[in-house]
């Protein structure tokens, strides 16, 4: 499989299920890759993946995608391979890629059952641009028939607020949209902060889109509790330690990146929040604390 | 002379006398004897302290009966276990109470006032660090120590070096020197009394001094070693440790085994004396004591069919792959996390000198990242002077400046850069006195504060404040003389006056944003996670 049927694997799957994260695409292409794969070593065919994984960063530059992919690997390969016959490990990383998936297609309604009992009747809930993960938490909690009202964020430059706004009216939930300037204006009106992630990091803080480190900043400043909602893929191995650290490749668009000479010209798409701002992380893992985060995440990765 | 003067009893054997005075070691029969000695006559004090005790009991129930000196003897045995002392004390000695009521009203008063005089030498002749009256008020001091731990089992016991100000303490401490024949070394000094429970130690008197010539009970290269700690010109964890092992690996290689002995378990029991004496020189870190921990361990497993010279050399090559791991390899895979957080342009600051830390600096530097330093410096060590040296010997562009300047320089600043000396298990870093001060300014500034410590300085304490548990430098450090004119030269004269020298503090979790170790980069709090990780290896 060469790296043009690759981008259009991962684009038909894209488009197949729009409402499925990038990431499970990715891993979804990266596990048909495996099949198809030609290799005649095991490590050429780590090698190989490896660089399917950089392939779709190519495409979709967001964390989660390097990140699902790194994890991907990971797991597949955390089993005894000591099969004498290559096509026997091959079948056995299959598998594993399989179950794999299915724990991950399953991350997201595991989060909304964790998240969706802190959200009483008559909440105010803001959040920030357009994230699935939020959307099935706030769809898990109106079909328990719970009473709350959302304020959504405009999320400049690319309005991905108005589309959760128009998601959520379809689930008859009152719902406002702010400008991004107005965060600090609304918040003494709400009770909680839900916010999705792209990444979570080592720290145990989030990057995620450009808005969301001043919504955090705001909330503390009102001591109204930030909550994160982040499936487990998600865990990079990254640790900035501010603004500045995130690295160039996340913080732009991958057509950005491969079209404009001078970035610093260009806006970044994401920002950093410090673990200090964040309250708690919904992950299919269980509810965390920011410095439990850490725990996990060597349990993932070591 | 180390261990002449010892006087023991009217029993003591002649041979073991000559032997003592000559410096040998003693010889197992001798030791054996010298214990029983001990044990015997422990256990007629026992018995004589023990009625004396029943008297305060008794005293105490019956309101006045017996005469108010029976007040001062309750004290020390109170300090251990006080709620538990006065109930055992009846309890384990039922043999001894049927004679006691008998003898008691006569015996009552001239006992008390002879074992309260025999307490008071005792006391000034062991603050003196005279062996003379040792044996005696040590066997007392026992007894007070066997009831509250049978019962008491679990009690944890601190650490000596934190409980300066308890004679028991001490005259326990006394006692184990003086079995594995190291000289006592003696606090110098008024001591600030919120640290009076600390060794305070004078460099110009080395324990070095009090040995005999040629002193046969530790091998010359701890003795050099311990020379060396206690002039502090072995300085810094890394250093301190690396000569350890170094000196440990000339021990084993002098080592024979003697007749009808194991290696694995002689071995650890001629350790014990060299580490005690080091401790005497100057006072243990946490990674030594990793290290101690690390090749007792290894020593213990050589199996006893094992033949002796292959045995060493097996030791020897752990100790070697012990420092080349955890230290030099170490060093190297924090460097190499290290330089991802170094960017151009970046202004880095360091505070006194770690080896690590100028480590990583001048890797960056080879790899032609441009940055600019900033040593920061403090009395008395004035380490930063070595850091500074050695920065631009490599071309490193560097500033220096005190630290009462940091808040001065800090805006400047895009990250800070601090060595550790130990890693606790709640987070907390112990580190060279002024890290934390450095921190909490660079945290006020929103300065990023990385912390660099191999995986092998962490350890299982916890503590969350610079008091409990700290070390006492020679006070006379900070006596400077300027113009020909030395202001402090006669402050032990001066009642009211006291100098303090600490020379380590711990850093709260908050101020540290970021832990490099040769497993990763680490948020502090994780550190428990790295502990139990490295349990589990092992």
């Amino acid at each position: 499989m060469d790296e043009e049927e690759l981008v259009e694997y991962f684009k038909a799957q894209m488009r197949k299920n729009p409402d499925m994260a990038s990431a499970v695409a990715a891993i979804r292409t990266l596990l048909e890759f495996l099949k198809r794969d030609k290799g005649e070593t095991i490590l050429g065919l780590r090698e190989n993946l490896t660089w399917a994984t950089d392939c779709l960063t190519g495409v979709d530059s967001s964390v989660a995608v390097s990140s699902g992919g790194e994890l991907f690997l990971r797991f597949i390969s955390l089993t005894s391979l000591e099969h004498q016959d290559l096509s026997r490990c091959k079948k056995v990383m299959e598998e594993r890629g399989e179950l794999f998936l299915e724990k991950i297609s399953m991350s997201r309604t595991k989060v909304a059952k964790l998240c969706h009992t802190f959200i009483k009747d008559g909440t105010k809930i803001l959040t920030h641009s357009y994230s699935r993960v939020v959307l099935r938490v706030l769809e898990k909690a109106a079909a328990e028939k719970k009473r709350f009202s959302v304020y959504v964020t405009e999320s400049q430059p690319d309005s991905a607020g108005r589309q959760m706004a128009e998601a959520l009216r379809k689930l008859n939930v009152p719902v406002t949209v702010v400008l991004d300037a107005a965060v600090g204006y609304v918040l003494e009106k709400v009770d909680l902060v839900i916010i999705g992630a792209e990444g979570v990091v080592e720290s145990g803080g989030i990057i995620n889109k450009i808005g969301t480190y001043q919504m955090a900043v705001c909330s503390k400043a009102h001591n109204k509790p930030f909550y994160v909602v982040a499936e487990s893929f998600k865990f990079v191995r990254l640790y900035p330690l501010n603004q500045q650290d995130v690295p160039d490749k996340f913080k732009y668009k991958a057509d950005t990146l491969k079209t404009v000479q001078n970035l610093s010209e260009e806006h970044p798409m994401i920002d950093y929040t410090p673990p200090s701002l964040i309250t708690l992380l919904f992950t299919d893992l269980g509810v965390l604390t920011p410095s439990a985060v850490s725990d996990e995440l060597i349990k993932l990765y070591l | 002379m180390a261990d002449g003067g010892v006087t023991d009893g009217p029993d003591k054997n002649d041979d073991v006398e000559r032997a003592k005075c000559e410096g040998k070691e003693m010889t197992k029969e001798e030791k054996q004897r010298l214990r029983k000695e001990k044990k015997q006559q422990k256990k007629s004090k026992e018995k004589k302290d023990d009625a004396a005790s029943q008297e305060s009991e008794k005293g105490k129930k019956s309101d006045g009966k017996s005469s108010p000196a029976s007040q001062p003897l309750p004290k020390p045995t109170t300090q251990k276990a006080p709620s538990a002392v006065p109930a055992p004390a009846p309890v384990p000695m039922p043999a001894s109470e049927a004679p006691a009521p008998a003898d008691k009203p006569a015996k009552s008063k001239a006992e008390l006032k002879a074992e309260r005089r025999a307490r008071q030498e005792a006391d000034r002749a062991s603050k003196q660090g005279s062996k003379k009256g040792e044996v005696g008020p040590q066997a007392s001091a026992g007894k007070p120590k066997a009831p509250p731990s049978e019962l008491q089992p679990v009690v944890k016991r601190l650490p000596e070096h934190m409980q300066v100000d308890n004679p028991d303490v001490l005259k326990k401490l006394a006692k184990k020197l003086e079995r594995q024949q190291i000289p006592l070394r003696l606090d110098y000094g008024y001591k600030v009394s919120l640290f009076s429970h600390l060794h305070q130690y004078s460099r110009k008197a080395p324990l070095t001094q009090q040995l005999s010539i040629p002193s046969t009970v530790i091998h010359p290269a701890i003795v050099r070693l311990g020379l060396q700690y206690s002039q502090g010109i072995v300085a810094g964890s890394n250093a301190r440790s690396v000569a350890l092992l170094h000196a440990f690996k000339q021990v084993i290689s002098d080592y024979t085994t003697p007749p009808n002995e194991e290696l694995s378990r002689d071995l650890v029991n001629k350790l014990k004396p060299y580490i005690s004496f080091l401790n005497q020189c100057r006072p243990l870190s946490a990674s030594m004591g990793n290290a101690i921990k690390y090749i007792k361990k290894e020593i213990s497993n050589i199996p006893s069919q094992c033949k002796e010279e292959e045995a060493k050399r097996k030791l020897l090559n752990c100790i070697e792959c012990y420092i080349n791991e955890k230290i030099i390899l170490a060093a190297k895979a924090i460097a190499k996390y290290s330089i991802e957080k170094i960017s151009d342009g970046d202004v880095i600051l360091v505070y006194g000198c770690s080896s690590l830390v100028n480590h990583i600096l001048c890797e960056a530097f080879e790899k032609a990242i441009k940055f600019h330093v900033i040593v920061v410096d403090s009395r008395p060590r004035l380490e930063g002077r070595e850091a500074l040296r050695r920065l631009v010997q490599r071309g490193i562009s560097c500033t220096y400046v005190l630290i009462s300047a940091v808040s001065y320089i800090l805006p400047e600043v895009s990250k800070v850069f601090l060595g550790a000396h130990a890693l606790l298990a709640n987070g907390y870093v112990m580190s060279r006195v002024g890290t934390s001060q450095i921190a909490l300014v660079a945290k006020a500034f929103n300065v990023p504060v990385l912390v660099c410590c191999e995986t092998y300085k962490f350890c299982d304490r916890v503590q969350t404040d610079s008091f409990v548990s700290n070390e006492l430098d020679d006070p006379d450090d900070l006596i400077v003389t300027r113009k020909g004119k030395t202001q402090l030269e006669d402050w032990q004269q001066v009642d009211s006056l006291g100098l303090l020298n600490l020379v380590y503090d711990v850093t709260p979790p908050d101020f540290v944003d970021l832990v490099i170790t040769d497993l990763g980069m680490i948020p502090c709090t994780s550190v428990p996670v790295v502990l139990r990780v490295k349990n589990v290896d092992q």
